[in-house]
């Protein structure tokens, strides 16, 4: 049996419904070195105080559901453990940038709506009937978009974004990274529906490479790397247009 | 149904609640620094245009005490602006293939901050000996 021993967890709480403003709510949690923050809010709703809420579903760093701040590090929940922080307190709070509908749990609606804008599927050049076979990729080909392809829209880069927390009209990390893997795509010929996305001043111009999103990201997606390349695209889209016939309309 | 009433937490201050962005908000801070520096050079190269007299002029106001305590701010200042520059340089760039893997972003840096050391160095030796 391993041993149990017993930490202070730090809870934002915040009902739309009585509180003004969220508050902090302590609780004593008994743990093994096994178990995960997540676990200890759910041992918390389990045992403590039902009315905890707060969002999870895989508990093993696939879903991209229980992000939190976790002392003030955004951080998936299932994937922190509270063997790290003991004996100190550990503090659990929403995602930064974000506003809370309730304790734990933020409103999404602004990013789904980006990534909704961003055409998160391929857009091939013709349409292909499904009897003439299947887009071939070669491996170098499959390379320069797989890693932003991990992507599990948790949201752990926008609460690391001071850019989208002063303005959340900027598009944010993950969007961009998103929209990179499609345009990267060699099968994806939607690239100029998104450009203009990428072109406006909330799209890459918003970003001043702070980083942090690139450091918190917990699937190596590097979504700094996919805004800053596409500074050098909207640079290039930019200046192509003089280059071209018609500015490159077709 | 609960009423939907979202809080939305004020901004104040955020640069203060992560030491990455204290690193990141100094970073920025000494940017001002590289300008002055190009200006000062900026003001030689012009001065070098209007014949010795000026270029002496412009050579002695480098000896001046203040400029020297100046010189020492901006070479600490430029230092840190460009060792943080080179750490974020890699997160620019598409990946650098060596031999078909992607070269490490610490390797950049490294290579970087000794590129930027060794023309430091060569341009030192070389004004020291003129």
């Amino acid at each position: 049996m391993a041993e149990t021993r017993t930490i202070e967890m730090e809870v934002l709480r915040y009902h739309p419904e009585r509180d003004a403003a969220p508050r902090f709510q302590s609780y004593q949690v008994p743990f093994t070195p096994d178990m995960s923050v997540l676990q200890g809010l759910q041992y918390i709703k389990d045992h403590l105080d039902g009315s905890v809420t707060f969002r999870w579903s895989c508990r093993m760093a696939v879903c991209g559901s229980c992000g939190h701040m976790v002392n003030g590090v955004p951080q998936l929940s299932c994937h922190t453990f509270l063997r790290d922080y003991f004996p100190a307190k550990v503090r659990v709070e929403p995602l930064n940038h974000f506003p809370i509908l309730r304790d734990l749990a933020i409103d999404q609606t602004d990013f789904l709506k980006k990534l909704e804008s961003i055409k998160p599927y391929i857009i091939p050049a013709e349409d292909k009937p499904v009897e003439s076979g299947e887009f071939l990729q070669t491996p170098a080909q499959l390379d320069r978009y797989y890693q932003f392809s991990q992507c599990i829209n948790c949201l752990l880069c926008y609460a690391a974004c001071p850019q989208y927390g002063l303005n959340s009209e900027f598009i944010g990390p993950g969007a961009m990274a998103l929209l990179h893997r499609y345009n990267a795509d060699s099968r994806d010929a939607g690239r100029a529906e998104r450009m203009p996305l990428v072109n406006e001043e909330e799209g890459v111009w918003s970003c001043t490479l702070v980083g942090y999103c690139s450091e918190v990201c917990p699937k190596g997606v590097n979504p700094a790397n996919a805004v800053n390349q596409n500074k050098v695209n909207s640079a290039l889209d930019y200046f192509f247009r003089f280059l071209m016939p018609k500015g490159g309309k077709r | 149904m609960t009423v939907r009433k979202p809080y939305v937490r004020p901004m104040t201050e955020w640069w203060r609640r992560n030491p990455f962005f204290v690193r990141y908000m100094l970073r920025e801070l000494t940017a001002p620094f590289v300008a002055v520096y190009a200006v000062i050079l900026l003001i030689g190269l012009v001065s070098l245009s209007r014949g010795e007299a000026a270029y002496n002029v412009w050579l002695s106001a480098l000896t001046h005490p203040a400029s020297i305590v100046l010189h020492w701010l901006l070479l600490v200042t430029i230092t840190y602006h460009a060792v943080t520059l080179w750490k974020v340089i890699p997160k620019t760039m598409p990946p650098v293939k060596l031999g078909g893997r992607a070269l490490p972003e610490n390797a950049i840096t490294v290579c970087g901050c000794l590129a930027t050391l060794v023309v430091s160095i060569v341009i030192f030796l070389l004004v020291g000996h003129l």
